[in-house]
């Protein structure tokens, strides 16, 4: 890590391959995503039948190497956050579900050991979806990321695991999950469990929203684990996964207010009351204007934290204050969303009630979406 | 490629001026605080040593170069140096000869003879009138011709620098009947007979800045000292272009209003967090804001609100260097910074108690100061109006 950045123009230039990428995820998004979004959250389809489709973007197979049968692209931080952006906009529940195994693959790139990286990422070039996620998050009210409650006890030749984690994206289907815990002289670490090993149980959560993205309670009872399971050999960098993960889940609420914002200006505009355009009023009118300046705020504190992520500078601040930003104007941008439908907006027929579910989310996720 | 990182020599700009701000406007903040309307002298040396302040940080043309070239130009060296400057003291910038607004109109619409002249004058912007504020299509003040002469008559009122200066920029109607498309802007130098200050406000903030009233009577000036063409377009789309034509200057001077704002912020926010890690509270970037008590939690959103409206100020000059159209990003910079100025500001004031309070300290200075920069060059409520109708595609004749 250093902190003497190349000289580098201040650029918001794509790249010509993030532009061609983000032109087929937003594809993908409108044709297949925001298609899905209000029928499976209403439990009318099925997420499952929809994930396998995701393999056709190949997101899992570009940042694993060509040796380990991957397409050898450097993993990108930015790159990844406009992906995630722009599968959101389709929807956020299916995205997060989307692009959970890429956070997995991402974070053994990141902090896996050789024989960890050569043993579980061919996996993910198959070409099939291949379910896989992060768990973080504990079922407590005052929980904090840095300080899991967890435990990883060493044991014989391996670890004893138990605890509960909560909020965990596909963990029914998961056939790897990395575990965030902490060892017992209280550092944090993470575990690759494969499968469902004795003492594992997963209970599907019914949650206000995201219910496409399969949150699930996973609970851990003196499960025990080989000593190979311990990502990187122990030095676990938690803050850093942290951190990575708050860039996903910010491009998350990026995309998905950007979503809001394209939903509200032509229905507000069609909307007639008093006998014109109702963004006739500078209340309505203003309410939107707000909504594009506060995402675009977004949007450029969370790539200037990718940005610096990826060029190796230091980004925990920027990181830390993206999630604080996204994290209240989402939510505000959520709900106003709604405001600006009025009555409709309350009524499942139109979408914006969803994103206001699905943003209620942004602050409390954490450790789900490493870019 | 995405990189939102100040270039290597813009970011020595910034270093720069933040010393130059720390040591020669910083130790005057309270003095002209108090002193309203004596000309703080000691700027003069500040303003050499920058050069003149945004005559000299505008311009930066992109010249001849390859298609797709990105540039960080004069306007990203603009907003990065207010930063710093308006960190030292934005009044004290603001009574830096050089630094006003007529000057960026100058550059901005003035043919090659006009900057030549009057380019590096101390020039002033006259257009706000006693019944006339953001509405300033509306201005009353006339321009009549006369043999090769103009002859102005008004008045003109909240002139920052209007009484220092040397040059005014007045904006008058040839003709009121004809709306908008009869609006232009006058060179009027300061001692032209009939052109006349006739009065400094009192005012809540930026007291080191001079704000006048001034009148024209009779008051004469050459026909070579219209900026522009004098010529009143007679078709729909002309007269629209007439008009966009002068309020295009808003569009490369909103950002570094904005800049203003930022910096400003950042003064309150240092000596915030300053006063407040003396009494044990410090920003540690570990736990979530939710798991802090208020007053850590504040002090984490009025971080995060500052370097959003940072970013969106850098963005909107970025786009003007590269000669993108920007007027709704100039518009969202100074919406969100302008707001988050007066709130940062206002906070910094609460979060600190009676210290906050007190003249001992300069965060009820900066919060005083910061109020005008959600005013001038357009207010909130302006820059929402301009953000509302790109978002929405409305006319102005839709959304009032």
């Amino acid at each position: 890590m250093t902190d003497d950045a190349q000289d580098l123009l201040f650029d918001l230039t794509l790249t010509d391959e993030q532009r061609m990428n983000r032109e087929s995820m937003q594809r993908f998004a409108a044709a297949e995503i925001r298609t899905l979004a209000q029928p499976v959250d209403g439990g009318l389809s099925s997420a499952q039948d929809f994930y396998p489709k995701t393999a056709e973007l190949g997101l899992t197979l570009l940042p694993i190497s060509e040796a380990l049968g991957g397409a050898g692209v450097d993993r990108s931080p930015t790159s990844n956050a406009l992906i995630f952006e722009d599968l959101a906009h389709g929807d956020m529940a299916l995205a997060l579900g989307s692009i959970v195994p890429l956070a997995f693959v991402n974070t053994v790139l990141d902090q896996g050991s050789d024989a960890q990286r050569e043993k579980y990422l061919p996996l993910f070039c198959t070409g099939e979806f291949k379910a896989a996620t992060t768990a973080l998050l504990e079922p407590r009210a005052t929980f904090e990321p840095a300080e899991p409650n967890t435990t990883a006890t060493a044991n014989g030749d391996g670890y004893s695991l138990s605890g509960t984690k909560s909020m965990v994206p596909l963990g029914i289907d998961a056939d790897l999950v990395l575990v965030i815990a902490k060892l017992d002289n209280g550092d944090p670490a993470a575990f690759i469990v494969e499968g469902t090993p004795e003492g594992m149980s997963r209970t599907p959560e019914d949650n206000m929203g995201l219910l496409g993205a399969q949150l699930t309670t996973l609970q851990f009872k003196d499960v025990q684990l080989p000593a190979s399971a311990l990502l990187g050999g122990g030095n676990f960098d938690l803050e850093r996964f942290i951190d990575l993960s708050r860039l996903g889940i910010c491009a998350l609420a990026v995309g998905t207010c950007q979503a809001v914002l394209d939903y509200v200006i032509p229905y507000c505009n069609e909307r007639v009351a008093f006998g014109e355009p109702i963004t006739n009023r500078q209340s309505v009118a203003f309410m939107i204007a707000d909504i594009a300046i506060e995402l675009e705020a977004m949007r450029l504190m969370t790539w200037r934290a990718a940005s610096r992520a990826e060029q190796g500078l230091d980004f925990h601040e920027n990181a830390y204050l993206a999630k604080v930003f996204c994290s209240k104007h989402s939510m505000k941008i959520g709900t106003d969303g709604v405001q600006l439908l009025g009555g409709h907006g309350f009524c499942r027929e139109h979408p914006v009630e969803l994103w206001y579910r699905n943003l209620r989310a942004i602050a409390t996720l954490e450790g789900v979406a490493s870019v | 490629m995405i990189n939102l990182e100040l270039a290597k020599k813009h970011q020595e700009t910034f270093d720069q001026v933040m010393l130059l701000a720390e040591h020669m406007m910083r130790p005057y903040s309270r003095k002209y605080d108090k002193e309203e309307h004596t000309y703080p002298k000691e700027m003069e040396e500040a303003a050499k040593l920058i050069g003149g302040g945004r005559s000299s940080m505008s311009g930066g043309a992109k010249k001849d170069l390859p298609e797709g070239t990105v540039v960080n130009g004069g306007n990203m060296g603009a907003v990065v140096g207010l930063f710093g400057l308006c960190w030292g003291d934005v009044g004290l910038f603001l009574a830096m000869p050089g630094s006003g607004l007529g000057n960026a109109a100058i550059s901005a619409v003035g043919t090659p003879e006009q900057v030549k002249k009057y380019g590096d004058s101390y020039a002033a912007m006259c257009i706000t009138e006693p019944g006339t504020g953001s509405d300033s299509a509306n201005i009353s003040t006339t321009a009549v011709a006369d043999g090769d002469e103009w002859v102005l008559n008004g008045e003109k009122i909240y002139v920052t620098d209007g009484d220092r200066c040397d040059t005014l920029v007045v904006w008058a109607t040839l003709d009121k009947s004809l709306g908008k498309a009869a609006i232009k802007s006058f060179i009027v130098e300061k001692g032209t007979p009939g052109c006349e200050v006739t009065r400094l406000e009192h005012k809540l903030g930026i007291r080191a800045s001079d704000t006048a009233a001034i009148s024209f009577n009779d008051c004469r000036i050459p026909k070579a000292n219209v900026l522009g063409s004098s010529e009143i377009a007679t078709d729909a789309e002309g007269r629209k272009k007439a008009f966009g034509g002068v309020m295009q200057t808003f569009d490369n001077t909103r950002p570094p209003v904005a800049a203003m704002a930022i910096g400003t912020a950042r003064a309150a926010l240092d000596m915030c967090q300053d006063l407040l890690k003396e009494e044990g509270v410090e920003l540690k970037f570990d736990k979530k804001p939710s798991n802090l008590s208020s007053l850590e939690a504040q002090l984490y959103e009025m971080e995060a609100e500052w370097q959003g409206a940072r970013l969106l100020v850098l963005k909107a000059a970025w786009m003007a260097d590269n000669k993108t159209p920007n007027s709704m990003e100039a518009s969202m910079c100074k919406a969100k910074g302008g707001r988050v100025g007066n709130d940062v500001t206002l906070r910094c004031v609460a979060l600190c108690q009676s210290l906050g309070y007190s003249e001992n300290y300069l965060l009820e200075k900066f919060a005083r100061d910061s109020k005008i920069l959600d005013i001038f060059e357009g207010t909130q409520q302006i820059q929402q109006l301009i953000v509302a109708r790109r978002v929405l595609e409305k006319s102005s004749s839709e959304l009032k």
